[in-house]
Formats: structure tokens, C-alpha cells, sequence
């Protein structure tokens, strides 16, 4: 990683949710171009780790910088303040979100879903919108079911639209949480291709994900979480196949 | 597992047997009973001269019902315009962060709840006792312009006034409902494309959010346009107080309420259809069917 650029910069990052202290102080660091796969049991933090990165959450303590800009505040001397909604909303386009349950917007087509967030940021004029959701659909493999609506399309394609939406800001980082995990098992792999096709073309990226073949193929870097923290961390040659933690290596004589 | 019976060869083999129905005498037993009642009442629709058919039919479209007919669904526009647009605010202050317009909403909700429709409207009717003017200028300080109270607010606005405040503490609720059960991932999902808030509400909660508001709300816009008829108290010529002072000089009791009703009936059957299709209008996208809306309902 030396002389590669640091895209996603996370410091210390503490939250819990009342007594229940979710991320026990979190630091982790992804280059530029690079994919991360975060993997680790159920309630190890994985997710909220994710959203604190785009500021869905907010941390309690530590902080999060994406390309050198502080996301949530602004730093002024040594105070911190606080941003407000409309600017943590246009720093929330510079990060594309895609969700486990899609959350597709189901009263909206599918190019309607896509062409949503570039015209009403002004990012783009509607017919520069529009041709750009068309270049998107065809780049995932749907260009027929431009307007159809989410309901209509199953949960594979669903997913293939929310990743088509989500690159339409262009954004500098593409955060995947459980992107595969609402789908039928048949339906996985045409997600993880679109995943990997992403991933090949130098797109920066932070994937949370149970598959850990995929992990395999595609992560620069793989990372386990166990109980709020990076338990380890390493390529996924190491990681993987000759974990150093008595903890990662209980998680995966389970999943594998 | 074995199977020891022996099977019933013929039960399934040869092609297609024919289904002969099963039969429900019982049910066509229920049917002759309620066709024979609903008969008598309609025979008796025709035949008692009770009803009075002829006044009926003489005041139905008769002016001064038509032009009564006019002020209520003035009245219930007015009421639904205005206490939906006062009780879309009141739903948003009771959304929002703030715990102070939280609380101020709560509390009028909580109000306009409380006191009964008929007592509003003879209060804002009588609104002029207590405050005889209205000033306008600074707080506790100078005045600029004022008016007299009786003045500003005639009987119509009294009428709306009452109306439309009572109407937006249900509307409130309404609307609350509808923005609450539209899934959270939704607002996530907006929130995480960096979408402006506002454009949030409008293009992506409300229009979700209609699906469950416009039943309700059309059973409120329906139950203000029956409900105008209170406003009769303060002699306003809406239809039912028109019915009443016609009734009042010619004694055609029965005729005249029949006149309402026809009216009331017609209208709320309009009001429906137009529910019909308006709820069309939203559940674009609601279901896997394309003409399934109706079971999403």
C-alpha cells in the first residue's frame, strides 16, 4: 500500500448503541483503488462500521476521512464542528451506499431509481442523467428493464439496479453492505460479477460480505472483525489461509 | 414406508371424469329470504304515500337546495384544503427533530381532539364576545392596524375556521401514519445518495406514503362533508339547514330529508370513485402484478 494514496482513512472510531458498544475503536485504512473485504461473525461490527463511514451512524468517538476531507465536521484550529444535514448530504454523494435489502425506491422505475440522485443534487442536466443510467443498465447487464419497476424484477437484478444507481454519483468509494445476502443462492453470482467487474476496473471499495471465495478472488486486502474490532488484517492469501488470530481462525473452520 | 392398502384403481385413472358441483340448498333458502324482504321495503318505497315522492321530486332540484348544495361542498373544500394543509405542517413539526415542535403539534392534536366539533363552532361563531378587536404590530408594544373581530370573521368564516382547525388534528394523524409506515431502508437509501431533504419528503416518503394517507383521508374528506351539516347550528344555508327551513314551513318532514340524502348519497358516490382512481394513481410499482394493486390495498 506505501505509496498509494489513502482514500478511506478510519481513526479510532467508537459507537455503541445504548449500553451495547458496538465498535470498540476501529482504525483502518484503504487505498485508493483498492478492495477491502471486511468479514467476522454477526453482531462483530462489520455493518455499523459501514455506515459510520458515509455518517448514516455517528461516531461517538474517532473519525472518519474520505480522499482528506473530514466526513461529518469541519476542522477549524482544534475544534471540530459539527456539519450541517444539506453538507453531510452532498459529502454522502461522493460515497455510493449498496444495501442488503436493495431499498430501491418501488414507486420509482428503474431508470427513475438511477437518474434520482445526479439531477436532484444538480449534478447533472436530465438528459446527461438519462443516458448516463442507460450506459450504467447495460454496464450490469439490464438494459431491458429500463422501466420496469423493482418489484417486477427479482432480487438479483434488484441489487444490479441499486449498484447501477449507487455509481451514478460517480462516487470516490462504493461501500457494499451484505450485498448478496437477501439473495437466493442462484442469484448470488450474477451480483459478485458485477461486484468484480467494479473491483477490475479500479473502483475503491469496501465490501462486507459472508462469501469468503469471493473474498478470496477479488480483495486486495481482507480484514476480520470480532467484537467491535480489527481482529486482523492482511492479503487475502494470509488471512485466509494462514490466519494468525485463534479468533479468525475459529470463524473460519465454521464458514469454510 | 409401505403402502399395505390397496389402492383404489379407478379413482384417478380414466381421462378428465366430470366435476358435477357440490350443492349449497341452504344458501338459496338464504337468498329467497332476502329477496323477499328487500321486495316488501322496495314495494314499500313505492306504494306509502309517506314518502311523498311528489315533493320529493319538486325540491330535489329545486334552487335554493342547489345553491345549499354549493355552500357545503364550499365548506367541506375549504375544511379539506385548509385542514390538510395546516395538519401536513402538524405532521412534519410532530416528525421532526426538534422536541419543541414535537410538542406544540402534540398538543393541538391533542386539543382540536378534544373538543367536540359543535362546541368549536359555536365558539369561533362567538369568537367576537371575547376578542371584540385583532391589532397587528409589535408584541406588547404599539399597534399598527387593527380590525374589528366581528368584522374579519363572518358566520362562512367561522364555519371554514372551525372546520378546517378540526380537521387538521385529524389530518395530522393521518398523514403521521402514512410517512411512519413507509420502510425506514427508504429514507436510508435517500439519505446515503446524498438527496436534498426536502426532495426526500416529496418525491420519495410522501408519494409511498399516499397509499396508506388517501383511504383515510378520503374517509375524513367524506365524514367533513357530512359533517358540514353541523355547521347548521350557526345558520349557515348549507343543505341540511336548508332542508330544515323548508320542512319548517310546509311540514314535508320525510320529503326533505329524503332530498338531503339523495344529495349526501350522490356526492360521497362521486367522492369515491374519485378515491378509486386516485389510489390507482399511486400504487404504480406496488406489487409483483402489474394489475394486482387492488390486493395491496
Amino acid at each position: 500500500m506505501g505509496e498509494v494514496k489513502v482514500m478511506v482513512d478510519v481513526r479510532g472510531v467508537h459507537k455503541s448503541f445504548g449500553d451495547n458498544e458496538v465498535l470498540r475503536g476501529v482504525d483502518l485504512r484503504v487505498g485508493t483503488g483498492e478492495v477491502v473485504v471486511v468479514l467476522g461473525p454477526s453482531g462483530s461490527g462489520k455493518s455499523t462500521l459501514l455506515r459510520t463511514i458515509n455518517h448514516l451512524e455517528k461516531t461517538d468517538r474517532g473519525l472518519v476521512s474520505i480522499d482528506g476531507d473530514l466526513i461529518g465536521y469541519r476542522r477549524r484550529g482544534d475544534k471540530l464542528y459539527e456539519l450541517r444535514e444539506r453538507e453531510i448530504l452532498r459529502q454522502r454523494a461522493h460515497v455510493g451506499f449498496v444495501f442488503q435489502n436493495f431499498n430501491l425506491f418501488p414507486h420509482l422505475t428503474v431508470v427513475e431509481n438511477i437518474v434520482e440522485a445526479p439531477i436532484s443534487t444538480g449534478r447533472k442536466p436530465r438528459a446527461e442523467a438519462h443516458a448516463q443510467a442507460r450506459r450504467l443498465l447495460a454496464r450490469v447487464g439490464l438494459s431491458d428493464k429500463e422501466n420496469a419497476y423493482p418489484r417486477h424484477l427479482s432480487g438479483g437484478q434488484q441489487q444490479r439496479v441499486a449498484i447501477a444507481r449507487a455509481l451514478a454519483l460517480e462516487p470516490k468509494v462504493l461501500l457494499f453492505d451484505e450485498p448478496t445476502s437477501a439473495l437466493d443462492p442462484e442469484l448470488v453470482g450474477e451480483v459478485l460479477d458485477v461486484i468484480r467487474d467494479l473491483a477490475r476496473s479500479g473502483t475503491t471499495m469496501i465490501v462486507v460480505t459472508h462469501e469468503i471465495g469471493f473474498a478470496r478472488d477479488v480483495a486486495d486486502s481482507v480484514v476480520f472483525m470480532d467484537a467491535g474490532v480489527v481482529v486482523e488484517q492482511g492479503p487475502p492469501a494470509q488471512v485466509l489461509d494462514d490466519p494468525q488470530h485463534p479468533r479468525t481462525r475459529a470463524f473460519l473452520s465454521k464458514v469454510l | 414406508m409401505s403402502v399395505s392398502a390397496r389402492p383404489r384403481p379407478r379413482a384417478l385413472d380414466s381421462p378428465a371424469p366430470k366435476v358435477v358441483p357440490a350443492r349449497h340448498p341452504w344458501r338459496w333458502v338464504g337468498i329467497a329470504v332476502v329477496l323477499v324482504l328487500l321486495a316488501q321495503f322496495v314495494h314499500g318505497l313505492v306504494t306509502n304515500p309517506g314518502w311523498d315522492w311528489a315533493t320529493f321530486a319538486r325540491f330535489v332540484t329545486a334552487k335554493s337546495i342547489l345553491n345549499a348544495v354549493v355552500i357545503t361542498l364550499e365548506l367541506t373544500l375549504y375544511g379539506t384544503v385548509l385542514g390538510f394543509a395546516l395538519g401536513i405542517v402538524l405532521a412534519l413539526m410532530r416528525l421532526s427533530r426538534s422536541r419543541f415542535l414535537e410538542t406544540v403539534s402534540w398538543t393541538y392534536v391533542w386539543a382540536f381532539r378534544s373538543i367536540p366539533l359543535i362546541v368549536q363552532l359555536l365558539f369561533w361563531f362567538n369568537i367576537s364576545y371575547l376578542y371584540e378587536e385583532l391589532n397587528f404590530g409589535i408584541p406588547f408594544g404599539p399597534t399598527f392596524f387593527g380590525f374589528q373581530t366581528k368584522d374579519l370573521i363572518s358566520p362562512m368564516g367561522a364555519a371554514v375556521l372551525g372546520l378546517a382547525l378540526h380537521q387538521a388534528a385529524y389530518a395530522a394523524e393521518i398523514v403521521r401514519s402514512g410517512v411512519i409506515s413507509v420502510d425506514h431502508g427508504q429514507l436510508e437509501a435517500a439519505a446515503a445518495l446524498g438527496i436534498p431533504r426536502s426532495r426526500q419528503l416529496r418525491r420519495i416518503v410522501l408519494p409511498q406514503a399516499m397509499r396508506s394517507i388517501l383511504p383515510n383521508a378520503t374517509n375524513e374528506v367524506i365524514s367533513l362533508f357530512k359533517g358540514t351539516s353541523v355547521v347548521s347550528v350557526v345558520a349557515i344555508g348549507e343543505l341540511f339547514y336548508q332542508v330544515q327551513v323548508i320542512y319548517g314551513r310546509n311540514a314535508r318532514v320525510v320529503a326533505l330529508l329524503m332530498v338531503a340524502t339523495a344529495w349526501y348519497i350522490a356526492l360521497t358516490t362521486l367522492l369515491s370513485i374519485v378515491q378509486h382512481y386516485v389510489e390507482k394513481h399511486y400504487a404504480k410499482g406496488a406489487t409483483r402484478n402489474e394489475d394486482g394493486w387492488k390486493w395491496a390495498r
